[in-house]
C-alpha cells in the first residue's frame, strides 16, 4: 500500500531529474569546448573516443583523482561547505522547473504526472529564494580561501548578484502579471495555442523587452561571460575557485553549467511556451522543451565566445542605470495593460 | 502528540538553537550564517503554518538579500574577531565603565523586555484573525489587505526605510555634506568598482 505506483513514479522522476542534470554539465562542458572550437576556427577535443564525445569523461576522472588543496591559512569548515552550498543550490533550483505536460506514462499510472519534481504553487518565488542562497557558496569560498583573488572574486559576485537580481526579478514579474499565477506549470498552460493559427501563443512576443531583460540578467546571474567578473582570468587567476581543486573545484564547474541549464529552462517556461509547439503531440512535448533549451544554451556559449569581458564599474552603471529602469517601465506599461486591456 | 509536531520542534529548535550562537560566536561571518540558519528554519515554522508565501518570502527578504548585504559589509570589513574592537579600546585607555544611571536604565528595559515577552507567550487567542478573516497562503489575499487596509503602514514604512537609508548615506559620508557636494562638477566620483 505504502509504495503506490505514483510515489514509485515521482521517486523515478526526481532521481531522473538529479542524473539529467549531472549529465546536462557534462555534455555543457563538451558543447562549449567544441562551439568555442568553432567560432575559433579549431579543431577542439577529438582524441578521446569519436568526435572527441567522451572528453568529459576523461575530465571527470582527471578531476577525482587530483590532489585535494587546501591553503594552509583557510577557514576549514567554510572551505569545504562553499562548493556543497554551489552545487546544492544548482541542483536544488530545478526542482520546481516543469519540463513536460502530464503523462500517465503510456497507462502505467491511473492519474496523469506532471513532468516536474515538485508542483509548488509558489515556483517562481522558490526559484529565486534559491538563486538568493547560491550567491553564499561563491561568497564564502572567496572568503575562507583566505587569498586575495579568491576574497576579490567573492565580493565582486555578491555585488553582481545582488545588483541583477533586481532585473530578472522584475523581468520575472511581467510575466506573472500577464499569467496571474506564481505556478510555472499554470504560466506554461497559459502559453498553449497560437494567435491566428499562425503566432504560437508565447510569452516572448508580449514581453519582448522582459525577455531580454531576463536573458541579460540571467547571464549575470550565472557568472558567465560577459559578465563573468568573480573569475576574471586576467584580473583574479580564477576568482572565488582559486585555489579549489579536484573535486571542489568541479562542484563550482557543475554548478556552473547546471545553472545554465536551470535559467534557460525557465527562460523557456516563462517566455518560449514551455513543451507548447507545432507538429508534435502533447505528450511529446518534451522534445520541444529540449530544443528550445538547447537554443538558449548554444546562446549563451555563442556570446561568451563573442564578446570581451565588460569594465567593472560599466557592469554596474549598466545593471541600475539602464536595465533595472528598463525592467521597471516593463513592468508598469504591463501592468497598465493588463489593467486597461485585460491582456 | 501527533507526528506533525516533530517538524515543529525540529525547526523550533534549530531556529533558538542558531540564535543562541549567533551571540556565541567570536568570528562575525559565523555568526552571519547562523543567523542565516535560523531564518531558514524560521521559514520553515512558516510552511507548517501553510504559508509558503510566507516562507518564500522570509527566504529571498532576510537570508537571501539582507543577510548578503550584512556579510558584504563584514567581509569588507574584514573584522575577523571581535577583540579587535577589545584591543582598540585597551589602546584608548583604561576601559570605560557604564554610569550605574545607564545600568539602572538597562536592568529596567530588560525586565520590561522579559516581563512582555512572558504576557505576550502567555496570552491566548488575540491576534488571529488579523487579516480579517483572509487566508495568509494566497499571495492576492497578502496583496490586496497590504495594499488597502494596511496601505498607511505599508507606506509609512517605505518612508522610514528611506529615512535610514539617507541617514546611513550622511553617516558613511566622509567630506561633510552641504559644503562643496563632492560629487558635484570638478570632483569626479570614484565608480563603485574602483
Amino acid at each position: 500500500m505504502f509504495m503506490t505506483p505514483l510515489l514509485i513514479a515521482q521517486l523515478g522522476l526526481t532521481l531522473f531529474v538529479f542524473i539529467m542534470l549531472l549529465n546536462s554539465a557534462a555534455v555543457m562542458v563538451y558543447v562549449e569546448r567544441k562551439v568555442a572550437a568553432l567560432l575559433q576556427q579549431r579543431m577542439g577535443p577529438y582524441l578521446v573516443g569519436p568526435k572527441g564525445l567522451l572528453q568529459p569523461i576523461a575530465d571527470v576522472v582527471k578531476l577525482m583523482f587530483k590532489e585535494e588543496l587546501r591553503p594552509a591559512a583557510a577557514d576549514r569548515l567554510l572551505f569545504a561547505l562553499a562548493p556543497i552550498i554551489s552545487a546544492t543550490a544548482a541542483i536544488a533550483a530545478f526542482a520546481v522547473v516543469p519540463f513536460g505536460a502530464e503523462t500517465t506514462f503510456f497507462g502505467l499510472l491511473d492519474e496523469p504526472l506532471r513532468l516536474q519534481v515538485a508542483d509548488v504553487n509558489v515556483a517562481i518565488l522558490v526559484l529565486f529564494a534559491i538563486a538568493s542562497m547560491s550567491v553564499y557558496g561563491v561568497v564564502l569560498a572567496g572568503w575562507s580561501s583566505n587569498s586575495k583573488y579568491s576574497l576579490l572574486g567573492g565580493l565582486r559576485s555578491s555585488a553582481q548578484m545582488i545588483s541583477y537580481e533586481l532585473s530578472y526579478g522584475l523581468a520575472l514579474a511581467g510575466v506573472l502579471l500577464l499569467a496571474n499565477s506564481l505556478s510555472l506549470s499554470d504560466v506554461v498552460d497559459r502559453q498553449a495555442g497560437a494567435w491566428f493559427h499562425v503566432i504560437p501563443r508565447w510569452h516572448v512576443f508580449l514581453q519582448p523587452i522582459g525577455f531580454v531583460v531576463f536573458m541579460i540578467a540571467g547571464i549575470a546571474e550565472t557568472n558567465r561571460a560577459p559578465f563573468d567578473f568573480p573569475e576574471a582570468e586576467q584580473e583574479l587567476v580564477a576568482g572565488y575557485h582559486t585555489e579549489y581543486s579536484s573535486m571542489s573545484f568541479a562542484m563550482f564547474f557543475l554548478a556552473e553549467y547546471i545553472n545554465m541549464v536551470t535559467v534557460s529552462a525557465v527562460a523557456t517556461d516563462l517566455f518560449l511556451g514551455g513543451w507548447h509547439g507545432p507538429f508534435l503531440p502533447e505528450s511529446m512535448g518534451w522534445i520541444w522543451f529540449l530544443v528550445k533549451v538547447g537554443a538558449i544554451l548554444f546562446f549563451y556559449v555563442w556570446m561568451r565566445w563573442t564578446l570581451p569581458r565588460y569594465r567593472y564599474d560599466q557592469l554596474m552603471a549598466f545593471g541600475w542605470k539602464i536595465l533595472l529602469p528598463i525592467a521597471v517601465l516593463n513592468l508598469i506599461v504591463t501592468a497598465a495593460g493588463v489593467l486597461y486591456f485585460g491582456l | 502528540m501527533t507526528i506533525d509536531v516533530i517538524p515543529f520542534y525540529l525547526f523550533g529548535a534549530i531556529a533558538v538553537g542558531a540564535s543562541l550562537l549567533v551571540i556565541a560566536q567570536r568570528s562575525p561571518i559565523y555568526s552571519v550564517l547562523l543567523l542565516i540558519a535560523s531564518f531558514g528554519a524560521l521559514s520553515g515554522l512558516y510552511v507548517l503554518l501553510d504559508a509558503p508565501f510566507v516562507a518564500v518570502i522570509q527566504i529571498i527578504v532576510y537570508a537571501g538579500a539582507i543577510m548578503v548585504l550584512f556579510l558584504f559589509v563584514v567581509m569588507l570589513l574584514n573584522a575577523p574577531h571581535e577583540e579587535m574592537e577589545e584591543d582598540l579600546a585597551r589602546e584608548a585607555g583604561p576601559p570605560r565603565s557604564a554610569s550605574t544611571g545607564l545600568k539602572v536604565f538597562g536592568a529596567v528595559l530588560a525586565v520590561l523586555f522579559v516581563v512582555e515577552l512572558v504576557w505576550a507567550l502567555t496570552r491566548r487567542g488575540g491576534e488571529s484573525g488579523a487579516f480579517g478573516g483572509a487566508s495568509v497562503t494566497s499571495v492576492g489575499a497578502i496583496g490586496r489587505s497590504l495594499f488597502t487596509d494596511y496601505a498607511f503602514a505599508f507606506e509609512v514604512t517605505s518612508v522610514l526605510i528611506l529615512v535610514a537609508m539617507v541617514g546611513a548615506v550622511v553617516l558613511a559620508h566622509r567630506e561633510p555634506v552641504g559644503g562643496k557636494a563632492p560629487w558635484g562638477e570638478g570632483a569626479p566620483r570614484s565608480g563603485p568598482g574602483e
